[in-house]
């Protein structure tokens, strides 16, 4: 069974953001299933529909990796489980 | 699939609009532990708290992690101990060390507060329940994290006045108690009509006789959401304000929803409640006196506001209710002053005042609440505050409730500050008449005659 989380890209644009952050997806066995990108008034917007059923790591180890990821290219990375947003947004 | 805009929006609730959940509530029976001895009940009150919200912390920690939305406090309420120490306590100071154990177990657990220092007394008093509410003072004083209700009226039963002139004198008695603390004790106590079984609310929550052996409350918060809704309906009609209120209601109950459901699969305990308030914080932007402005009152209090929150209050509920597969405790708009910059606002302003208040009472949960007033105010004007406003929630079938603070020293335009989410709160000036001679009558109002419906 899928275990959905969803991850938040915020940040100054600067080149490789998502490549960076798709290598530490790949690493870690963690699949992409949706992603979406804008800039908004400069700032990078990205966010990513991820499975991590299959993936060596836990969700809180996810986070942290992805944490460290994010200060290591100066952008804002979250991780979130899918649910919070299909409880707000669907009936 | 859920989109980027949908995740924005969330995202932006939690960082830039103040969403939270404000409480999980864990109710715990304590029926069992009644013993003729008060020590032994304090050590049954003792292990049974400790043992069954051992998790609660951590696993509120963890859904916070993993969902991205900040849980405020976690608490835990008890039966009222009124009933859990009529066997064992013969005299206040018994009381008391019961306050004590629960104080000890929260700092244990690590919550914010435990709630249920309490007595069910709508109708008449047991010699339990009046010892209880003599022993508050000294209660409120020796603890930090204890919260103390009595339930003094009901639409059923009428109003109790013999409990509440005892009240004014024992709400006196806690404001001088804790004098060098802003009067604090009196943020911790409120008196209540038509208090529920259910409430996940501080000072208010106890676990009702009528629930089970535990159960899981939520209470969600959430005005700084529904202020920036507004804003961009500014000027469209009332049809358009209401279904903006109901949407933004319904998501922020549906995250109350989802994390009152995990805390439940969590902790293996069975979800009770969501409580629909929306609930203030001090911080900027997280006040329902700004959703009051937002919908084109210039101050909280200004003609007009009573209409405007009957509104708020009705249109959160019907989209809450959807929102939740069970909802209960209060559900309606908190108005308390001192956690409420708006309110501190209007009042410093001199838009708000303590009658309006009261009339903002009749149209939502939950009543006068978190009010200084100066430290010299008689007891019977306090207990005529009181009867004033559980009058109106006797008549109207509706919770209300008192929280006021007569700080003591202080005089009107002077400041009480509590610290935290309690934040502060200007002295209110009082009606100066008096009701003395009403008030030391004796005996109950009784039941208004809708009451009976049998």
């Amino acid at each position: 069974m899928q275990k959905k989380v969803v991850i938040t890209v915020v940040g100054k644009d600067t080149v490789g953001i998502i490549a960076r952050v798709c290598t530490v997806l790949s690493g870690h066995g963690i699949n992409i299933l949706d992603i979406s990108q804008t800039i908004v008034s400069g700032f990078f917007n990205m966010m990513m529909i991820t499975d991590i059923s299959k993936s060596d790591l836990s969700f809180d180890e996810m986070q942290d990796i992805l944490s460290e990821t994010g200060k290591e290219i100066g952008v804002d990375i979250r991780a979130q489980r899918e649910e919070i947003f299909d409880m707000m947004h669907r009936i | 699939m859920i989109t980027q805009g949908e995740v924005l929006e969330t995202n932006r609730m939690i960082e830039e609009e103040n969403l939270d959940v404000r409480t999980i509530t864990i109710g715990i029976d304590l029926l069992d532990c009644i013993d003729p001895d008060p020590d032994n009940t304090c050590d049954r009150i003792y292990e049974k708290v400790t043992h069954t919200a051992e998790k609660l912390v951590a696993t509120a920690d963890e859904i916070e992690r993993r969902y991205g939305i900040p849980i405020v406090n976690k608490r835990v309420s008890v039966t009222p101990i009124s009933i859990i120490g009529s066997a064992g306590c013969h005299i206040a100071n018994d009381f008391v060390k019961i306050a004590r154990t629960l104080d000890r177990a929260a700092k244990t657990l690590g919550i914010d507060f435990i709630g249920g220092y309490s007595a069910l007394v709508s109708k008449s008093m047991t010699e339990a329940d009046e010892l209880l509410i003599r022993s508050i003072p000294e209660a409120l004083y020796i603890t930090d994290l204890v919260c103390s209700s009595v339930n003094a009226g009901s639409t059923k039963t009428g109003l109790n006045m013999d409990a509440v002139r005892l009240l004014g004198t024992m709400i006196k008695d806690t404001a001088g108690a804790t004098k060098d603390r802003g009067s604090i004790g009196c943020a911790k106590l409120v008196i209540f009509c038509n208090a529920p079984d259910d409430n996940p609310f501080m000072a208010g929550a106890f676990h009702g006789v009528t629930e089970g052996n535990s159960v899981i409350n939520v209470g969600v918060s959430g005005p700084g959401v529904m202020r920036h809704a507004l804003e961009s309906v500014r000027g469209a009609d009332f049809e358009t304000l209401c279904e903006t209120i109901k949407k933004t209601a319904f998501k922020i109950t549906r995250v109350g929803q989802l994390v009152a459901k995990e805390a439940s699969k969590e902790l293996h305990i069975p979800f009770g409640i969501i409580d629909l308030s929306l609930a203030p914080t001090p911080a900027i932007g997280d006040s329902v006196a700004d959703i009051l402005c937002e919908m084109g009152l210039e101050y909280a209090g200004a003609p007009g506001t009573t209409a405007a929150l009957a509104l708020l209050n009705d249109q959160v509920k019907k989209g809450g209710i959807m929102a939740s597969s069970s909802v209960g405790g209060l559900s309606g708009a908190f108005i308390p002053v001192s956690e409420d910059r708006g309110m501190i606002e209007a009042v410093n302003a001199g838009a708000l005042s303590l009658e309006k208040l009261e009339a903002m009472t009749c149209v939502c949960s939950v009543g006068l609440d978190m009010i200084a007033i100066p430290g010299d105010t008689p007891a019977s004007t306090i207990s005529g505050i009181i009867a004033d406003e559980l009058a109106i929630g006797m008549i109207n079938q509706k919770t209300t409730a008192v929280r006021i603070i007569p700080a003591a020293g202080k005089k009107v335009g002077d400041k009480v500050e509590f610290g935290g989410l309690l934040g502060e709160a200007p002295v209110m000036s009082v009606n100066q008449f008096s009701c003395e001679n009403f008030i030391s009558r004796k005996g109950r109002i009784p039941a208004p005659v809708h009451s009976f419906k049998n």
